[in-house]
């Protein structure tokens, strides 16, 4: 809302000399917030000139310049001429015009222009004649203002050279701009705005909406209240005025002043009757509605639209109504408006063409308003102001207004009837016990001190049984206050919100960080600490990602949540695993130059299973267990998973030695590095799956065999479709899992220091056969007395045959309680191979 | 004292002994010729490798005071003793000569050898490439372990969320313009009931409803509004709510607790500030604003950069919770009445940081991550 301080000054005393920005700081205290601080942006010397001398003086590129004398009086310090070069030529001498000397400043769109004499064809160029577009007062002239032609005559009579001309053009004129919270809709007045700043500052306040109201003489224009199907069984419209005048002439000009507030408040002067309305509505924050009395056939109807039904509005646009759409009709037939949103072509008013108005100042239905705005996309000052609740008590005012206006600017006449059809309910009151403020607030109030300020925002007191017991009946203009909260929040807001102490509360004691939370901590740690980075990606993809993948059509990744808005349709879906948007991430870091990139992200990722609706019950009231129930199922699953990506260099070369790319055993290594940060054991299975390379991709599992994850080497088509690095690895790891699998408390063993055994074992075998298979009939083969075992070298070549290779393994030894013998040693390693060759046809070398 | 690795060990290189002296001379003359001789050997000996030729020259087994030595056992009795004395002091002196030389030797080949191992390190390595944390993960932990330390516990809640529990719970009116004011992006179908989140909020309604009064949570997360990225604005954000519900709390003590985490967040001294606001889900609702911890709310010129000379810096919404959500909760408002507060970590984390832009804190280039620590 923007905000005149000029006008504002109308309804309520502002400090002399009050500024903007000091307005601004008041209304924030009071919760309207500063949006914005609107000046001319024209600062002096800017002053009258009246030109002495103009010599025009031909280009060689053509143009053709004036070279003026300008006598500014004593505004350049020396009273002689002032020699400045001019471009225009709608001017001649003996013109008053305005001069602004060097030093002042003029808006630009790139910011204030700073004047200063300079040498411009051949002349040193002292100030500059302005325009009233350089003024910023205006955008139809291209030439030079020239004061007779813009001012009043009685105005110009008394100006001298050399006059200051800031106030007189209105240029140190300030609009404060707020910002209204959608519970004020009567903020969006001048009327509201003033009784703000009133109980910001104490200022006295003199409601625009106390005038004399014409009390009416005889039967109005009928007028017809038909809705039969109120939304949420109010009724769309509980008050209906309208006024008519007649034998007016809308094609005068509207007054300067109002023009000049219209544009002020950022709204365009559009002909008197338009701007005559849009006045009141800034002024008092009733939207009002003009009809040409001629075109109508019948009565006012305001009905709900019937099916079929159709309106161009005054944007021209043709649109179907729907059954819930309030309506303005004329003899319950031809659709006029669509009430309190926008009119049609119909009964519009037409300068030139209309004489005589009839005004509609009505109170509709915020509910009914919004969702008939909402549905047609169609937002208009009308209907923002009713969906955030008008003042019903202010509307015979706000006609009596607009009926005044028409009759002063116009030149018309008011019929003496009035038609008001009133049906509104009774305003419900609010049972309050005034220490509640103290109570909920934390400051102690006086309970003469909480009457004062309820009374002061326009509520009535009335006394209950006890002293701190009584009725509230809230002002008209305030639909938002329904309850003792809100009393109690009008209490604060008044007194001042600065006023509330700092009291540090005693929580009843927490029990730290959860298991998850703490898990989670530890596995981003453990990650960064092995060289990975932290990145947060977006988690919007679409399915074109998913073939870029190499899902198949029967992926349960696939299966993704929808968004009905999406910001791209490149990308409607919710992701469903990680490693789906880390690409980018990846590829970003490379095309800007860091090729040894490692990334990780940790985030929850939604798997929908089925499409399950959501009930959505209203506000105010707890559902009942099952349509609770129903909620929270219907949210689909969202489990966390880490994924890391990685490419370029683990080891990078350097001074130091040679480097070494970063490849699958990396990207394995951390995803254990994952499990072993949480102290899970994992185990791995050789898998094939995409979006990795089918020979190099393992499943992780727990030992019980419930999947943790993937992790390999991404499908080379899979790195060329998604312009990755080549070789680039990646894990993805369901933590909930791991989250699940850790919580709990792990036991010690003891530790033995006796001294370890080892024996190294060259095995052959086929090879078809998993290292791991051979690593586990080893180690069950060994028994108890093997403490490790680790595969440290893998052999094809000529030494063996062609079908088979030759894996190393060492086997360390170590028995709790004694040092072992060569020969107890012997044993378990050959009783190790000896399995080993049983169940995979193993050859000890 | 350390024995030399080469010493003592038997010749590599045969023929290059020394051929044995004709006949021990056991005359004091001859044994201290070769004395001489041998000193001067070892004296001589300017590396291991010559202190070893020396060795074995005048200590080894055929040297000539080795080849005297056991001449002495042909020797006729009464002469044994004091040619067994002369030969042995004899050798003696020899062999500390030779154990010096050793020692000297050693040290100055141990400094060469460091002198000769020795790196130039003054060039950063950069062989394996650094880890991080993401600023924005590190500042949220870090606002709730604030919390944490007050005695809160911290909650969680889903991304994707039922419209119910993002709204309604929250009393947001359906047809509210706050509701609308919120930009919310909605699941496909609309009668699916589901929204992004577009606040933490709804695990104010899933806190009490799971946990019961009293409760104290803090809950940091992802959140999302239709916005389209720039300089201020991101579509995928992060929250940090706050949600007390207990007997007797009040706005003082949202604005206690308010002080304190700004004071975590951005040193000591700083305080809050409440301005008068409107949220569905509080009453009496307020913006936060915390002092500005650059200019402290002094003038000065030209005005503070960090906070545009207000003095504040906006961080966030807060205020009474309202009774249509106590009581959409199950909460007994009559009993029990407390406060909730919600402020952004972008925010949070690009004031403490000096961050302008947010893109930097979305587009995951490790070059950001590099500048923090990974305790920020
Ligand atoms: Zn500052």
């Amino acid at each position: 809302m923007r905000v005149p301080v000029d006008w504002l000054g109308e309804y309520v005393t502002l400090p002399e000399g009050v500024t903007g920005e000091q307005i601004a700081a008041d209304l924030v205290a009071v919760g309207l917030e500063e949006e914005g601080l609107h000046t001319s942006g024209v600062g002096g010397p800017l002053v009258v000139g009246r030109v002495l001398e103009m010599s025009p003086e031909e280009q060689r590129n053509g143009k053709t310049i004036n070279w003026c004398q300008v006598d500014v009086g004593d505004a350049n310090g020396t009273g002689e001429p002032q020699g400045i070069v001019c471009g225009a030529h709608n001017f001649t001498v003996g013109d008053l015009v305005a001069v602004i000397l060097p030093g002042g400043t003029l808006p630009t769109p790139q910011g204030p222009l700073t004047i200063s004499a300079r040498k411009t064809y051949g002349h040193v160029s002292a100030g500059m004649i302005c325009s009233v577009r350089e003024l910023g007062i205006g955008e139809d002239h291209d030439g030079i203002l020239v004061l007779p032609r813009l001012l009043p005559a009685e105005v110009v009579a008394r100006l001298a050279p050399g006059d200051d001309l800031i106030t007189v053009l209105g240029l140190d004129r300030e609009t404060v701009e707020v910002n209204v919270t959608p519970d004020r809709g009567y903020c969006f007045s001048l009327r509201g705005i003033a009784r703000e700043y009133s109980h910001a500052t104490g200022a006295a306040y003199t409601d625009p909406a106390s005038l004399a109201v014409d009390a009416g003489d005889g039967e109005g224009y009928a007028v017809r209240l038909a809705d039969e199907s109120p939304v949420e069984g109010v009724p769309g419209c509980d008050r209906y005025l309208a006024r008519v005048v007649r034998g007016i002439d809308l094609t005068r000009t509207t007054p300067e002043w109002m023009a000049r507030r219209l544009t002020e408040a950022g709204m365009r002067p559009l002909g008197l009757a338009v701007d005559v309305t849009n006045y009141v509505m800034l002024a008092l924050g009733q939207p009002l509605h003009a009809f040409d009395l001629a075109t109508l056939t019948g009565p006012v109807v305001v009905r709900r639209a019937r099916p079929g039904e159709r309106l161009t509005t005054l944007d021209d646009v043709d649109r179907a109504l729907d059954p819930e759409d309030l309506l303005i009709t004329d003899g319950g037939e031809r659709v006029l408006a669509l009430a309190g949103v926008m009119g049609g072509e119909d009964g519009e008013v037409t300068p030139g063409v209309t004489t005589d108005v009839l005004i509609e100042s009505a109170h509709f239905d915020a509910r009914s308003v919004g969702r008939t705005s909402r549905r047609h996309k169609l937002s208009s000052e009308a209907a923002r102001r009713f969906e955030r609740g008008v003042d019903p008590g202010v509307t015979a005012a706000a006609a009596q207004l607009a009926v005044d206006l028409l009759v002063e600017h116009g030149g018309g006449t008011a019929d003496p009837a009035v038609t008001d059809v009133d049906q509104r309910p009774e305003r419900s009151t609010i049972d309050l016990d005034l220490t509640m403020a103290t109570r909920y607030v934390g400051v102690n109030y006086d309970l003469a001190r909480v009457r004062e300020i309820l009374e002061l925002i326009g509520c009535e007191l009335t006394d209950g049984e006890s002293a701190r017991l009584v009725t509230v009946r809230p002002p008209s203009w305030r639909p938002d206050l329904t309850d003792a909260p809100g009393l109690v929040e009008e209490v604060a807001r008044i007194d001042g919100y600065d006023k509330i102490p700092s009291v540090v509360p005693r929580a009843v004691g927490g029990r730290g960080l959860t298991h998850g939370q703490r898990a989670r901590r530890a596995v981003a740690t453990a990650l960064a600490g092995q060289g990975l980075q932290e990145v947060l990606t977006y988690p919007f993809v679409g399915a074109a990602r998913f073939d870029e993948l190499g899902l198949d059509d029967a992926d349960p990744h696939r299966h993704a949540v929808r968004l009905a808005n999406p910001l791209s349709d490149e990308a409607p879906l919710m992701r469903t695993a990680l490693l789906q948007t880390l690409p980018e991430a990846l590829r970003r870091n490379v095309s800007r130059g860091t090729r040894d990139v490692a990334l990780f992200e940790i985030d929850s990722v939604t798997r929908p299973e089925g499409e399950v609706m959501a009930p959505v019950p209203g506000v105010g009231e707890q559902p009942d267990d099952e349509v609770l129930a129903q909620i929270r199922s219907a949210v689909p699953a969202q489990p966390w998973h880490v994924a890391i990506m990685a490419a370029g260099q683990a080891d990078r070369a350097g001074w130091w030695g040679r480097g070494r790319p970063v490849d699958v055993v990396d990207v394995v290594g951390w995803a254990h590095a994952v499990a072993d940060a949480l102290g899970v054991e994992v185990r791995r299975r050789q898998g094939a799956r995409a979006p990795f390379h089918p020979g190099r991709c393992v499943e992780l599992t727990l030992p019980d065999g419930t999947r943790v994850g993937w992790a390999g080497e991404l499908h080379p088509k899979v790195v060329q479709r998604l312009g990755l690095p080549l070789r680039t690895s990646a894990a993805e790891l369901d933590l909930d899992v791991l989250v699940t699998a850790s919580d709990h408390r792990t036991q010690a063993s003891p530790l033995s220091t006796h001294p370890l055994a080892t024996s190294d074992v060259a095995l052959e075998v086929p090879r078809g056969v998993r290292f791991s298979a051979v690593e586990e009939s080893l180690r069950a083969g060994a028994g108890a007395l093997l403490e490790s075992l680790e595969l440290f070298d893998v052999y094809a070549g000529d030494q063996v045959a062609q079908d088979r290779h030759s894996l190393a393994f060492r086997m360390h030894f170590r028995a709790p309680d004694r040092t072992l013998t060569t020969q107890e040693v012997n044993e378990a390693r050959d009783a190790a191979v000896g399995r080993a060759a049983q169940e995979h046809g193993a050859v000890q070398r | 004292m350390p024995s030399a690795p080469d010493a003592g060990g038997s010749p590599q290189h045969p023929d290059e002994v020394p051929s044995p002296t004709a006949a021990p001379e056991l005359s004091q003359e001859g044994v201290d010729g070769h004395v001489e001789a041998a000193l001067a050997a070892i004296g001589g000996a300017g590396d291991l490798d010559e202190l070893k030729e020396a060795r074995l020259a005048h200590a080894g087994d055929r040297s000539p005071l080795a080849l005297a030595n056991r001449a002495i056992g042909a020797l006729p009795g009464p002469e044994k003793a004091a040619a067994g004395k002369l030969v042995g002091q004899a050798r003696g002196r020899v062999n500390q000569a030779l154990a010096r030389r050793q020692q000297e030797l050693e040290a100055e080949r141990d400094e060469r050898i460091l002198v000769e191992e020795a790196m130039d390190l003054t060039v950063a390595p950069g062989r394996r490439p650094l880890g991080r944390r993401h600023v924005l993960t590190v500042t949220a932990e870090r606002m709730a372990d604030a919390m944490v330390a007050l005695g809160w516990e911290v909650a969680e809640g889903p991304q994707v969320e039922a419209e119910w529990f993002n709204f309604d719970a929250l009393n947001f009116d359906k047809d509210h313009p706050a509701r609308q004011m919120q930009d919310t992006f909605f699941v496909d179908p609309a009668k699916a009931g589901l929204v992004l989140r577009t606040h933490t909020s709804p695990v104010q309604a899933r806190s009490l409803l799971d946990r019961g009064v009293p409760l104290y949570v803090a809950v940091p997360g992802k959140t999302f509004r239709t916005d389209e990225l720039d300089a201020t604005h991101t579509p995928v954000f992060h929250q940090l709510e706050g949600l007390a519900i207990d007997e007797g709390l009040t706005m003082a003590h949202l604005k206690g607790t308010l002080d304190r985490l700004a004071e975590a967040m951005f040193g000591p001294g700083t305080v809050s500030r409440l301005r008068p606001a409107y949220f569905p889900f509080t009453e009496p609702s307020a913006e936060m604003d915390f002092r500005c911890f650059v200019c402290r709310g002094e003038a000065t010129a030209p005005p503070c950069r960090t906070c545009g000379g207000t003095g504040w810096i906006e961080w966030g919404g807060c205020g009474m919770v309202n009774h249509n959500v106590l009581r959409a909760c199950g909460v007994d408002p009559e009993r029990y009445q407390g406060f909730a507060f919600g402020m952004g970590v972008e925010r949070t984390a690009m004031f403490r940081h000096g961050i302008a832009d947010m893109r930097e804190l979305i587009e995951g280039d490790v070059r950001f991550n590099a500048q923090f620590g990974m305790e920020i």
